[in-house]
Protein backbone atom coordinates (compact mmCIF):
# COMPACT_ATOMS: atom_id res chain seq x y z
CA UNK A 1 0.00 0.00 0.00
CA UNK A 2 2.95 1.88 0.38
CA UNK A 3 3.68 1.85 -3.64
CA UNK A 4 4.00 4.99 -4.91
CA UNK A 5 5.19 5.91 -8.42
CA UNK A 6 8.33 7.94 -7.89
CA UNK A 7 8.32 11.42 -9.69
CA UNK A 8 10.06 12.34 -12.27
CA UNK A 9 11.90 14.80 -10.51
CA UNK A 10 12.59 13.08 -7.42
CA UNK A 11 15.81 11.55 -7.18
CA UNK A 12 16.14 8.47 -4.90
CA UNK A 13 19.78 6.78 -3.65
CA UNK A 14 21.31 10.31 -3.45
CA UNK A 15 24.15 11.22 -1.58
CA UNK A 16 22.68 13.86 0.31
CA UNK A 17 19.52 11.64 1.18
CA UNK A 18 22.14 8.66 2.12
CA UNK A 19 24.01 10.97 4.27
CA UNK A 20 21.60 12.10 5.76
CA UNK A 21 20.03 9.16 6.90
CA UNK A 22 22.77 8.97 9.04
CA UNK A 23 22.31 12.27 10.60
CA UNK A 24 19.21 11.72 11.96
CA UNK A 25 20.46 8.41 14.14
CA UNK A 26 22.73 10.86 15.80
CA UNK A 27 22.63 11.31 19.71
CA UNK A 28 21.16 7.39 19.38
CA UNK A 29 21.58 3.87 20.06
CA UNK A 30 21.69 1.50 17.38
CA UNK A 31 20.95 -2.39 18.95
CA UNK A 32 21.85 -5.57 17.58
CA UNK A 33 18.90 -7.93 18.00
CA UNK A 34 18.40 -11.51 16.54
CA UNK A 35 15.02 -12.11 16.67
CA UNK A 36 11.84 -9.50 16.54
CA UNK A 37 11.08 -9.72 20.28
CA UNK A 38 13.92 -8.44 20.86
CA UNK A 39 13.64 -5.89 18.18
CA UNK A 40 10.31 -4.52 20.02
CA UNK A 41 12.53 -4.40 22.98
CA UNK A 42 15.10 -2.50 21.92
CA UNK A 43 12.20 -0.10 20.25
CA UNK A 44 10.63 0.47 23.32
CA UNK A 45 13.74 1.27 25.05
CA UNK A 46 14.24 3.83 22.30
CA UNK A 47 16.48 2.35 20.35
CA UNK A 48 17.05 4.94 17.06
CA UNK A 49 17.51 1.72 14.91
CA UNK A 50 18.16 -2.08 15.27
CA UNK A 51 21.32 -4.28 13.32
CA UNK A 52 19.29 -7.58 12.62
CA UNK A 53 21.00 -10.43 13.11
CA UNK A 54 21.31 -14.10 13.24
CA UNK A 55 23.94 -14.28 16.04
CA UNK A 56 25.21 -11.46 18.20
CA UNK A 57 29.40 -10.77 17.45
CA UNK A 58 29.45 -12.49 21.31
CA UNK A 59 28.08 -15.72 20.03
CA UNK A 60 30.01 -15.61 16.31
CA UNK A 61 33.34 -15.56 18.21
CA UNK A 62 32.52 -18.35 20.34
CA UNK A 63 30.72 -20.36 17.82
CA UNK A 64 33.56 -20.25 15.40
CA UNK A 65 32.98 -20.96 11.82
CA UNK A 66 32.20 -18.35 8.42
CA UNK A 67 29.88 -15.82 9.66
CA UNK A 68 27.84 -14.57 6.60
CA UNK A 69 24.50 -12.55 6.34
CA UNK A 70 21.64 -13.77 8.51
CA UNK A 71 19.05 -15.19 6.66
CA UNK A 72 16.76 -12.58 4.57
CA UNK A 73 13.61 -13.76 6.27
CA UNK A 74 14.79 -13.24 9.66
CA UNK A 75 15.56 -9.37 8.34
CA UNK A 76 12.38 -9.49 6.66
CA UNK A 77 10.13 -10.22 10.06
CA UNK A 78 12.68 -7.71 12.32
CA UNK A 79 11.48 -5.56 9.74
CA UNK A 80 8.13 -5.99 9.99
CA UNK A 81 7.74 -5.63 13.43
CA UNK A 82 9.60 -2.26 14.32
CA UNK A 83 8.66 1.12 13.14
CA UNK A 84 12.14 1.81 13.24
CA UNK A 85 15.29 1.65 10.32
CA UNK A 86 16.47 -1.63 10.51
CA UNK A 87 20.02 -2.54 9.34
CA UNK A 88 21.68 -5.91 8.14
CA UNK A 89 24.88 -6.79 7.88
CA UNK A 90 26.90 -7.91 4.85
CA UNK A 91 30.41 -9.47 4.69
CA UNK A 92 33.52 -7.49 3.24
CA UNK A 93 33.59 -7.18 -0.41
CA UNK A 94 30.53 -9.40 -0.75
CA UNK A 95 28.53 -7.79 -2.67
CA UNK A 96 25.55 -10.16 -3.47
CA UNK A 97 24.63 -10.33 -0.01
CA UNK A 98 24.83 -6.48 -0.48
CA UNK A 99 22.13 -6.66 -3.14
CA UNK A 100 20.09 -9.21 -1.34
CA UNK A 101 20.44 -6.60 1.52
CA UNK A 102 18.83 -3.87 -0.96
CA UNK A 103 16.52 -6.12 -2.29
CA UNK A 104 14.79 -6.42 0.68
CA UNK A 105 14.81 -3.12 1.75
CA UNK A 106 16.79 -2.89 4.65
CA UNK A 107 17.48 0.82 5.50
CA UNK A 108 21.33 0.53 5.96
CA UNK A 109 23.64 -2.26 5.23
CA UNK A 110 26.80 -2.63 7.46
CA UNK A 111 29.54 -4.15 5.50
CA UNK A 112 30.98 -5.75 8.60
CA UNK A 113 34.23 -7.08 9.92
CA UNK A 114 32.71 -9.21 12.25
CA UNK A 115 31.44 -11.32 9.87
CA UNK A 116 34.01 -13.77 7.83
CA UNK A 117 35.34 -11.32 4.85
CA UNK A 118 34.97 -12.50 1.17
CA UNK A 119 37.08 -10.53 -0.33
CA UNK A 120 40.73 -10.53 1.15
CA UNK A 121 41.28 -6.94 -1.06
CA UNK A 122 38.64 -5.18 -1.87
CA UNK A 123 35.46 -3.63 -0.29
CA UNK A 124 32.02 -3.43 -1.99
CA UNK A 125 31.73 -0.66 -4.05
CA UNK A 126 29.04 1.17 -2.42
CA UNK A 127 27.91 4.07 -5.15
CA UNK A 128 26.64 1.11 -6.75
CA UNK A 129 23.40 0.63 -4.17
CA UNK A 130 20.45 3.03 -3.42
CA UNK A 131 20.75 2.00 0.01
CA UNK A 132 23.35 3.45 2.41
CA UNK A 133 26.35 1.78 4.27
CA UNK A 134 28.22 1.78 7.10
CA UNK A 135 32.33 0.55 7.51
CA UNK A 136 34.22 0.66 9.84
CA UNK A 137 37.31 2.09 10.63
CA UNK A 138 40.51 1.91 12.74
CA UNK A 139 42.25 5.07 11.31
CA UNK A 140 41.35 8.35 9.26
CA UNK A 141 42.54 6.15 6.50
CA UNK A 142 40.60 3.44 6.59
CA UNK A 143 37.79 5.60 7.42
CA UNK A 144 38.40 8.30 4.12
CA UNK A 145 39.06 5.14 1.77
CA UNK A 146 35.43 3.78 2.80
CA UNK A 147 33.50 7.16 2.14
CA UNK A 148 35.63 7.00 -1.09
CA UNK A 149 33.88 4.20 -1.74
CA UNK A 150 30.44 5.03 -0.94
CA UNK A 151 30.53 4.48 2.47
CA UNK A 152 27.61 7.15 3.67
CA UNK A 153 28.31 6.46 7.66
CA UNK A 154 31.20 5.08 9.35
CA UNK A 155 31.89 3.33 13.08
CA UNK A 156 34.90 3.79 15.06
CA UNK A 157 35.58 -0.13 15.60
CA UNK A 158 35.78 -2.06 18.66
CA UNK A 159 36.72 -5.16 19.53
CA UNK A 160 32.81 -6.79 18.74
CA UNK A 161 31.50 -9.14 21.26
CA UNK A 162 34.01 -8.71 24.05
CA UNK A 163 32.34 -5.89 26.25
CA UNK A 164 35.62 -4.73 26.56
CA UNK A 165 35.19 -1.12 25.36
CA UNK A 166 39.66 -0.21 25.18
CA UNK A 167 39.96 -0.36 21.39
CA UNK A 168 36.67 1.55 20.43
CA UNK A 169 37.99 4.22 22.43
CA UNK A 170 41.47 4.26 20.91
CA UNK A 171 40.26 3.62 17.31
CA UNK A 172 37.99 6.52 18.02
CA UNK A 173 40.87 8.55 19.32
CA UNK A 174 42.69 7.78 16.93
CA UNK A 175 40.43 8.92 14.20
CA UNK A 176 39.59 12.01 16.03
CA UNK A 177 43.35 13.00 16.84
CA UNK A 178 44.30 12.61 13.55
CA UNK A 179 41.38 14.63 11.96
CA UNK A 180 42.62 17.79 14.44
CA UNK A 181 46.64 17.59 13.36
CA UNK A 182 45.11 17.46 9.60
CA UNK A 183 43.39 20.46 10.45
CA UNK A 184 46.54 21.94 11.42
CA UNK A 185 48.47 20.83 8.34
CA UNK A 186 49.39 23.91 6.09
CA UNK A 187 48.03 22.88 2.43
CA UNK A 188 51.21 22.27 0.93
CA UNK A 189 51.21 19.08 3.10
CA UNK A 190 47.91 17.15 2.50
CA UNK A 191 48.77 15.66 -1.06
CA UNK A 192 52.09 13.94 1.07
CA UNK A 193 49.16 13.18 4.24
CA UNK A 194 46.63 11.73 1.62
CA UNK A 195 49.21 9.42 0.31
CA UNK A 196 50.93 8.27 3.42
CA UNK A 197 47.26 7.29 5.00
CA UNK A 198 45.72 5.93 1.68
CA UNK A 199 42.89 8.15 1.56
CA UNK A 200 41.27 10.39 -1.57
CA UNK A 201 42.75 13.67 -1.88
CA UNK A 202 39.37 15.25 -2.20
CA UNK A 203 38.21 13.95 1.29
CA UNK A 204 40.86 14.31 2.65
CA UNK A 205 40.56 18.65 1.98
CA UNK A 206 36.77 18.20 2.80
CA UNK A 207 37.57 16.54 6.30
CA UNK A 208 40.50 19.18 6.64
CA UNK A 209 37.76 22.06 5.98
CA UNK A 210 34.83 20.65 7.70
CA UNK A 211 36.97 19.73 10.77
CA UNK A 212 34.75 16.35 10.72
CA UNK A 213 34.70 13.57 8.08
CA UNK A 214 31.92 14.52 5.72
CA UNK A 215 29.84 11.60 7.22
CA UNK A 216 28.09 10.47 10.24
CA UNK A 217 30.91 8.94 12.56
CA UNK A 218 29.64 6.16 15.49
CA UNK A 219 31.77 4.21 18.15
CA UNK A 220 31.08 0.52 18.04
CA UNK A 221 32.46 -2.62 19.23
CA UNK A 222 32.69 -3.78 23.28
CA UNK A 223 30.12 -0.75 24.67
CA UNK A 224 28.71 -2.60 27.18
CA UNK A 225 27.14 -0.04 30.03
CA UNK A 226 25.56 3.59 30.22
CA UNK A 227 29.17 5.31 31.68
CA UNK A 228 30.75 3.04 28.24
CA UNK A 229 28.06 4.80 25.76
CA UNK A 230 28.46 8.39 27.63
CA UNK A 231 32.27 7.85 27.30
CA UNK A 232 32.37 7.37 23.88
CA UNK A 233 29.90 10.49 23.41
CA UNK A 234 32.39 12.55 25.30
CA UNK A 235 35.07 11.95 23.51
CA UNK A 236 33.47 13.20 20.85
CA UNK A 237 31.41 10.43 18.36
CA UNK A 238 27.52 10.91 17.17
CA UNK A 239 26.69 7.90 18.62
CA UNK A 240 27.03 4.32 19.78
CA UNK A 241 26.11 1.15 18.55
CA UNK A 242 25.41 -1.63 21.08
CA UNK A 243 26.15 -5.44 19.95
CA UNK A 244 26.37 -8.26 22.26
CA UNK A 245 26.33 -6.06 25.21
CA UNK A 246 22.57 -5.77 25.69
CA UNK A 247 20.98 -9.25 25.28
CA UNK A 248 24.02 -11.02 26.74
CA UNK A 249 23.08 -8.95 29.71
CA UNK A 250 20.81 -9.82 32.68
CA UNK A 251 17.91 -7.75 32.07
CA UNK A 252 18.51 -6.36 28.59
CA UNK A 253 15.11 -3.69 28.70
CA UNK A 254 16.48 -1.80 31.30
CA UNK A 255 20.09 -1.81 30.34
CA UNK A 256 18.81 -0.60 26.81
CA UNK A 257 17.01 2.02 28.27
CA UNK A 258 19.73 3.22 30.46
CA UNK A 259 22.33 3.45 27.72
CA UNK A 260 20.05 5.23 25.36
CA UNK A 261 19.47 8.00 28.29
CA UNK A 262 23.28 7.91 28.78
CA UNK A 263 23.74 8.79 25.45
CA UNK A 264 21.85 11.35 24.90
CA UNK A 265 22.47 12.98 28.52
CA UNK A 266 25.83 11.98 27.95
CA UNK A 267 27.42 15.08 29.82
CA UNK A 268 25.40 15.10 32.84
CA UNK A 269 26.82 12.86 35.53
CA UNK A 270 23.91 12.68 38.01
CA UNK A 271 21.78 11.54 34.80
CA UNK A 272 24.31 8.78 34.44
CA UNK A 273 24.33 7.92 37.62
CA UNK A 274 20.97 7.52 38.33
CA UNK A 275 20.59 5.20 35.50
CA UNK A 276 23.25 2.98 35.53
CA UNK A 277 21.87 2.03 39.19
CA UNK A 278 20.52 -1.36 39.47
CA UNK A 279 20.70 -2.39 36.17
CA UNK A 280 21.48 -6.22 37.04
CA UNK A 281 24.39 -8.16 35.49
CA UNK A 282 26.33 -7.43 32.85
CA UNK A 283 27.74 -9.36 29.69
CA UNK A 284 30.73 -11.31 31.36
CA UNK A 285 33.04 -9.75 28.48
CA UNK A 286 36.03 -10.92 27.15
CA UNK A 287 39.53 -9.01 28.06
CA UNK A 288 40.80 -8.07 24.89
CA UNK A 289 44.59 -8.63 25.72
CA UNK A 290 43.95 -11.71 26.68
CA UNK A 291 42.82 -12.54 22.25
CA UNK A 292 45.62 -14.37 20.09
CA UNK A 293 45.81 -12.01 17.24
CA UNK A 294 43.86 -14.44 14.83
CA UNK A 295 40.40 -13.96 16.83
CA UNK A 296 40.69 -9.93 16.65
CA UNK A 297 37.98 -8.88 14.24
CA UNK A 298 39.15 -5.37 14.11
CA UNK A 299 41.90 -5.51 11.96
CA UNK A 300 39.69 -7.21 9.10
CA UNK A 301 39.16 -4.15 6.50
CA UNK A 302 41.66 -3.01 3.97
CA UNK B 1 17.52 44.79 17.53
CA UNK B 2 17.33 42.23 20.63
CA UNK B 3 18.50 38.84 19.42
CA UNK B 4 15.47 36.48 19.33
CA UNK B 5 16.34 33.25 21.43
CA UNK B 6 16.05 30.39 19.43
CA UNK B 7 16.20 26.46 20.62
CA UNK B 8 16.35 23.36 19.14
CA UNK B 9 15.05 19.97 20.97
CA UNK B 10 18.22 18.23 22.18
CA UNK B 11 17.32 14.68 22.36
CA UNK B 12 18.61 12.84 19.30
CA UNK B 13 18.46 13.76 15.59
CA UNK B 14 19.67 16.93 13.77
CA UNK B 15 20.30 19.27 16.61
CA UNK B 16 23.61 20.50 15.14
CA UNK B 17 22.39 21.03 11.68
CA UNK B 18 19.42 23.16 13.03
CA UNK B 19 21.61 25.14 15.30
CA UNK B 20 24.19 26.14 12.36
CA UNK B 21 21.74 27.06 10.42
CA UNK B 22 19.50 29.44 13.12
CA UNK B 23 23.51 30.55 13.68
CA UNK B 24 23.56 32.12 10.11
CA UNK B 25 20.80 34.00 10.17
CA UNK B 26 21.49 37.33 11.79
CA UNK B 27 19.82 38.18 15.32
CA UNK B 28 18.99 34.56 16.62
CA UNK B 29 20.47 33.34 19.35
CA UNK B 30 20.75 29.48 19.18
CA UNK B 31 20.51 27.13 22.38
CA UNK B 32 20.07 23.42 23.09
CA UNK B 33 17.09 21.98 24.82
CA UNK B 34 17.92 18.98 26.79
CA UNK B 35 15.30 19.32 30.13
CA UNK B 36 12.38 21.52 30.81
CA UNK B 37 14.21 24.04 32.16
CA UNK B 38 16.42 25.04 29.44
CA UNK B 39 12.69 26.44 27.57
CA UNK B 40 13.00 29.20 29.94
CA UNK B 41 13.48 32.61 27.79
CA UNK B 42 12.65 30.97 24.69
CA UNK B 43 11.58 33.28 21.94
CA UNK B 44 10.91 29.72 19.73
CA UNK B 45 11.61 25.98 19.54
CA UNK B 46 12.44 24.07 16.62
CA UNK B 47 11.79 19.92 17.05
CA UNK B 48 14.35 18.52 14.68
CA UNK B 49 14.59 15.41 12.49
CA UNK B 50 15.26 12.32 14.44
CA UNK B 51 13.87 8.65 15.25
CA UNK B 52 10.42 10.05 16.85
CA UNK B 53 9.91 7.62 18.83
CA UNK B 54 13.16 7.85 20.58
CA UNK B 55 12.51 11.62 21.33
CA UNK B 56 9.26 10.78 22.08
CA UNK B 57 10.16 7.96 24.73
CA UNK B 58 12.82 10.21 26.50
CA UNK B 59 10.61 13.20 26.20
CA UNK B 60 8.24 11.36 28.21
CA UNK B 61 11.16 10.20 31.04
CA UNK B 62 12.37 13.84 31.08
CA UNK B 63 9.07 15.37 31.93
CA UNK B 64 9.25 17.62 28.49
CA UNK B 65 5.87 16.84 26.98
CA UNK B 66 3.76 19.38 28.63
CA UNK B 67 6.28 22.10 29.27
CA UNK B 68 6.46 22.15 25.53
CA UNK B 69 2.78 21.98 24.98
CA UNK B 70 2.29 25.12 27.02
CA UNK B 71 5.17 26.47 25.09
CA UNK B 72 2.91 26.29 21.82
CA UNK B 73 0.13 27.46 23.18
CA UNK B 74 2.06 31.04 23.07
CA UNK B 75 5.05 30.60 20.85
CA UNK B 76 6.43 29.69 17.53
CA UNK B 77 7.28 25.96 17.31
CA UNK B 78 9.41 24.49 13.96
CA UNK B 79 8.83 20.65 13.74
CA UNK B 80 10.86 18.67 10.24
CA UNK B 81 10.14 15.32 9.86
CA UNK B 82 10.43 13.49 13.07
CA UNK B 83 9.29 16.69 14.60
CA UNK B 84 6.19 16.95 12.36
CA UNK B 85 5.02 13.58 13.49
CA UNK B 86 5.85 14.55 16.99
CA UNK B 87 3.32 18.09 17.04
CA UNK B 88 0.54 16.06 15.17
CA UNK B 89 -2.94 15.69 17.03
CA UNK B 90 -2.70 12.45 15.83
CA UNK B 91 -1.10 9.38 13.84
CA UNK B 92 -2.63 7.84 10.95
CA UNK B 93 -3.36 4.03 11.34
CA UNK B 94 -0.52 2.32 13.35
CA UNK B 95 1.58 2.68 16.13
CA UNK B 96 -1.69 5.12 17.90
CA UNK B 97 0.42 4.09 21.53
CA UNK B 98 3.39 6.51 20.90
CA UNK B 99 3.86 9.49 22.80
CA UNK B 100 2.97 12.89 20.86
CA UNK B 101 3.06 16.64 21.84
CA UNK B 102 -0.18 16.84 19.71
CA UNK B 103 -0.36 20.81 19.66
CA UNK B 104 -1.65 20.82 15.99
CA UNK B 105 -4.54 19.98 14.19
CA UNK B 106 -2.81 17.48 11.71
CA UNK B 107 -3.14 13.95 11.16
CA UNK B 108 0.42 12.50 9.95
CA UNK B 109 1.21 9.17 8.77
CA UNK B 110 4.68 7.94 9.60
CA UNK B 111 7.66 6.75 6.74
CA UNK B 112 4.56 7.60 4.38
CA UNK B 113 6.67 7.07 1.23
CA UNK B 114 8.36 3.74 2.26
CA UNK B 115 11.80 2.43 3.42
CA UNK B 116 15.30 4.50 3.11
CA UNK B 117 15.24 3.37 -0.44
CA UNK B 118 12.39 5.53 -1.20
CA UNK B 119 13.81 8.31 0.40
CA UNK B 120 14.75 11.55 -2.03
CA UNK B 121 15.23 14.68 -2.83
CA UNK B 122 13.10 17.35 -5.05
CA UNK B 123 12.51 20.80 -5.79
CA UNK B 124 9.14 22.67 -4.17
CA UNK B 125 6.83 25.70 -4.85
CA UNK B 126 6.38 26.78 -1.30
CA UNK B 127 4.03 29.42 -0.52
CA UNK B 128 5.10 32.38 1.59
CA UNK B 129 8.76 31.96 1.47
CA UNK B 130 10.87 34.79 0.08
CA UNK B 131 10.80 34.28 -3.48
CA UNK B 132 8.69 31.06 -2.77
CA UNK B 133 7.41 30.53 -6.16
CA UNK B 134 9.92 31.68 -8.71
CA UNK B 135 13.04 29.93 -6.50
CA UNK B 136 11.97 26.24 -5.38
CA UNK B 137 13.05 25.01 -2.33
CA UNK B 138 15.19 21.80 -2.73
CA UNK B 139 13.55 19.76 -0.31
CA UNK B 140 15.28 15.93 1.46
CA UNK B 141 12.98 13.82 2.62
CA UNK B 142 14.06 10.94 4.74
CA UNK B 143 11.80 7.94 5.76
CA UNK B 144 9.92 10.81 5.51
CA UNK B 145 6.15 11.62 6.96
CA UNK B 146 2.76 12.74 5.21
CA UNK B 147 0.18 15.46 6.16
CA UNK B 148 -2.53 13.21 5.62
CA UNK B 149 -5.62 15.62 7.08
CA UNK B 150 -5.50 19.31 8.35
CA UNK B 151 -7.75 20.99 10.29
CA UNK B 152 -9.49 24.26 9.47
CA UNK B 153 -7.16 26.59 10.83
CA UNK B 154 -4.55 24.55 8.89
CA UNK B 155 -2.81 26.30 6.01
CA UNK B 156 -0.83 24.34 3.42
CA UNK B 157 2.46 25.63 2.76
CA UNK B 158 3.76 22.94 -0.08
CA UNK B 159 2.49 20.09 -1.96
CA UNK B 160 4.02 17.58 -3.89
CA UNK B 161 2.93 17.43 -7.48
CA UNK B 162 0.70 14.26 -6.72
CA UNK B 163 -1.17 16.84 -4.09
CA UNK B 164 0.32 15.45 -1.00
CA UNK B 165 0.67 18.31 1.75
CA UNK B 166 4.12 17.89 3.02
CA UNK B 167 4.43 22.04 4.82
CA UNK B 168 1.86 23.54 6.97
CA UNK B 169 1.60 26.17 9.47
CA UNK B 170 -1.49 26.97 11.91
CA UNK B 171 -0.66 30.08 13.88
CA UNK B 172 2.55 30.09 15.07
CA UNK B 173 3.14 26.34 14.39
CA UNK B 174 4.78 25.13 11.48
CA UNK B 175 6.23 21.82 9.99
CA UNK B 176 7.77 20.05 7.34
CA UNK B 177 7.65 16.55 5.83
CA UNK B 178 11.21 17.43 4.81
CA UNK B 179 14.42 18.41 6.51
CA UNK B 180 15.81 22.63 5.69
CA UNK B 181 18.19 21.60 8.49
CA UNK B 182 20.12 19.46 5.50
CA UNK B 183 20.57 22.80 2.80
CA UNK B 184 21.73 25.58 2.88
CA UNK B 185 18.81 27.67 2.03
CA UNK B 186 18.21 29.62 5.29
CA UNK B 187 14.36 30.70 4.20
CA UNK B 188 12.16 28.41 5.90
CA UNK B 189 14.19 28.88 9.27
CA UNK B 190 13.83 32.78 8.42
CA UNK B 191 10.31 32.20 7.80
CA UNK B 192 10.20 30.57 11.22
CA UNK B 193 12.19 33.20 13.33
CA UNK B 194 10.17 35.95 12.15
CA UNK B 195 7.41 34.48 13.49
CA UNK B 196 8.94 34.36 17.13
CA UNK B 197 7.91 37.97 17.19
Amino acid sequence: MHEQKANEDQKTGSVTVKRGMAQMLKGGVIMDVVTPEQAKIAEEAGAVAVMALERVPADIRSDGGVARMSDPGLIRRIMETVSIPVMAKCRIGHFVEAQILEAIGADYVDESEVLTPADEKYHVNKHDFKIPFVCGCRNLGEALRRIGEGAAMIRTKGEAGTGDVVEAVKHARTVLGEIRRLQSMPEEELMTYAKEIGAPYEIVVETRQLGRMPVVNFAAGGIATPADAAMMMQIGVDGVFVGSGIFKSGDPGKRAKAIVEATTHFDKPDIIAKVSEDLGEPMVGINVTSLEPQEQLAVRGW
Amino acid sequence: MELKKIGVLSIQGSVVEHVQILRRIGGVEASKVYLPEDLEGLDGLIIPGGESTTIGKLAVIYDLLEPIKSFAKTKPVLGTCAGMVLMAAELHQDRQDQPLLGVMDIVVERNAFGRQVNSFETELDFNGLENGLSVPFHAVFIRAPKIVRIGSNVRVLARLPDGTAVAAIENKLMVTSFHPELTSDLRIHRYFVNLAG
